[in-house]
């Protein structure tokens, strides 16, 4: 019973990071029909970016900041101007192609920055013990600071004059222009909320799974495999599919075969895609041709 | 570029160019464009499957995977190489099909997503199943097949074999097959409307895909003569598809110009061997801004720059 609860608690937590990624990535798809697969490394650059401004003597709450900032400028606006926007145009199949290879970029660029090791990264030690429940803070202050991240969110969409004009670019950017909306700023601002998004990802995720340049290959396939499995169109659906995906995932790896611990994710995602491609939470989709 | 009675000699004479070259050259470069040859074979099966029929799959690697671990486990029986290449390339035909069912389900992004994870799994039963693909150890010692045994001699089959392959495709292109692909690409509703069997040719461009897949592995393995799973994971997947794009993806040629970058760029950039993958990455982006007809496209351009007389080249599609 106690090992159910811990795996149910850590399953959770690792569940939403993913419902953070994922979140992001749904937003960028909507947002700007770009399907990210770089997300992963995305959220692996910020990791970096926090421990060189740290190991330069900053505090973690003011590297976070910094990496918020380069985040924002580097993986939010420039991946905008320099990739999306030039590209999007000769199709959207054609910038996801481009994002695997921005994938490559990426890694090999931290490879050969910081080299293969992984890097221990600062987390929160310590828990309680409930009977004989172990409860640790960790992954308790993983899952209050995703919740209210996401809670934030979607008070940000829901009741603020930018998120409803942020959905109604999204869902449909003729009326919204007509209507006086500035859409191209409202996809930057999508863009750099992905890049906070996985920003804070990185802080809570880079204790768990360490900081290593390959690191998102397993962080990007669990974010897009949550995000389907919520619902592609369904920002609230990246939320569901994250914590069931973190918590099956959590428990196939204690209960189950390690050697296949990796296809728990990928088998889901099967499943979803084949017989509820709309997801958990999402509207029917009409096929397009 | 497209014009299928001009391609087809440029790609043939383009082979018996690198063959003759690789009779002069040392070793190394003899296994480069081996391996040229072997990638070529795999990417113009993912261009019919991608470029021509327009179903993106991520999971080319996994039917190379399956076709060089058919010929690694098959060849110590004394099943000669002729047959195991045919059945690596069945056994990739088969699950080829297989993994074509989920494209009448679903377009685009999700299809890519589907083929991604089942690509991952194949890894995972490349790497896990030890009993029969001895794992992470990998399979070492894999005979080339009689008389075909020196690396010059190699490359010539690996030649061959692209030409044999390269005929079938622009045959196949040709054909009403190659005809029925392209309708399901530009405009699946009208094809169904004119009386193409929409779900059977979408199997059968996986089915294709998969099997040229399959032969490109069954080459693959005797030439390194030696396989372990990692070889065969997404990162194959994703440089197959990258081949075709920076060739150009849809065109007859693309795949085999897109496997000349994406093997020369490294030795060209020997100097910078670290930096290889990240200045490769760099390239393709800055080829899907400028050119996203790929290398193709730059050509095309260019010849049509060099003879304004000429009939302007259309972009192809």
């Amino acid at each position: 019973m106690s090992l159910f609860v811990q795996v149910l608690i850590s399953g959770l937590a690792i569940g939403a990071i993913y419902a953070l990624i994922a979140t992001g990535f749904s937003l960028l798809s909507q947002g700007s029909q770009t399907v990210n697969f770089a997300q992963g490394d995305f959220v692996v650059v910020p990791a970096f970016v926090i421990l060189a401004a740290n190991s330069y003597g900053l505090p973690i709450w003011a590297s976070f900041i910094v990496a918020l900032v380069v985040a924002a400028l580097v993986l939010g606006i420039l991946f905008k101007r320099l990739m999306v926007d030039p590209i999007l145009p000769h199709g959207a199949m054609q910038l996801s192609i481009a994002t695997m290879a921005l994938s490559i970029v990426l890694q090999n660029g931290m490879l050969n920055a910081d080299g293969a090791q992984a890097f221990p990264f600062p987390g929160i030690n310590g828990g309680m013990h409930f009977g004989t429940i172990f409860i640790d803070w960790q992954s308790v202050s993983i899952l209050l600071a995703a919740v209210a991240a996401v809670v934030a969110l979607n008070l940000f969409m829901g009741r603020t004059r930018i998120g409803r004009a942020i959905q109604a670019s999204a869902q449909g950017p003729q009326v919204a222009r007509l209507l006086g909306i500035n859409v191209a700023r409202m996809v930057t601002i999508t863009f750099v909320l992905n890049a906070a998004l996985v920003t804070l990802a990185a802080l809570l995720v880079s204790p768990i799974y360490l900081v290593k340049f390959d690191n998102g290959i397993g962080i990007g396939l669990a974010a897009f495999s949550a995000a389907i499995i919520g619902g592609f169109n369904q920002v609230r659906g990246a939320v569901v599919g994250g914590l069931l995906l973190g918590v099956v995932q959590n428990f196939a790896a204690t209960f189950g075969p390690t050697q296949y611990r990796d296809a728990v994710p990928m088998l889901l995602l099967i499943i979803f895609i084949l017989f509820r491609p709309q997801g958990l939470l999402g509207r029917a989709e009409e096929r397009r041709v | 570029m497209n014009q299928p009675h001009r391609v087809l000699p440029l790609a043939l004479g383009l082979l018996l160019v690198a063959g003759l070259a690789g009779s002069l050259l040392q070793p190394y470069e003899v296994y480069l464009i081996s391996l040229w040859a072997v990638y070529t074979i795999s990417a113009l099966g993912l261009n019919l499957t991608l470029g021509f029929a327009g179903q993106i799959s991520l999971a080319q690697a996994s039917f190379v995977g399956f076709g060089a671990y058919a010929t690694a486990l098959l060849l110590p029986h004394g099943v000669p190489f002729g047959v195991t290449l045919v059945i690596g390339a069945a056994i990739s035909f088969i699950l080829g099909i297989l993994l074509g069912f989920p494209a009448l389900r679903v377009q685009g992004h999700y299809l890519a997503f589907v083929t991604l994870a089942l690509a991952t799994i194949a890894f995972l039963v490349f790497r896990n199943e030890s009993w029969l693909t001895h794992g992470t150890s990998g399979i070492d010692k894999i005979a080339r097949p009689f008389p075909f045994t020196s690396g010059v001699a190699y490359m010539w089959l690996c030649l061959g074999s692209l030409a044999l392959v390269t005929l079938g495709v622009w045959w196949l292109l040709r054909s009403p097959w190659g005809r029925a692909f392209l309708a399901l690409r530009e405009n699946p509703v009208r094809a169904a409307s004119l009386g193409i069997d929409v779900r059977t040719y979408t199997l059968l461009a996986f089915a294709i895909g998969a099997a040229l897949g399959g032969v490109s592995g069954a080459l693959f393995a005797p030439l390194g003569q030696y396989i372990e799973p990692s070889e065969f994971a997404l990162p194959l997947s994703f440089s197959l598809l990258l081949m075709v794009v920076v060739g150009g993806s849809g065109t007859f040629m693309g795949p085999f110009l897109g496997a000349i970058v994406s093997v020369a760029l490294p030795e060209v950039l020997r100097s910078l061997q670290d930096y290889y993958l990240l200045i490769y990455g760099i390239i393709v982006i800055l080829l899907l801004v400028f050119s996203p007809d790929g290398v193709v496209g730059i050509i095309a351009r260019a010849v049509a720059r060099l003879r304004p007389a000429a009939a302007p080249v259309e972009p192809t599609p």
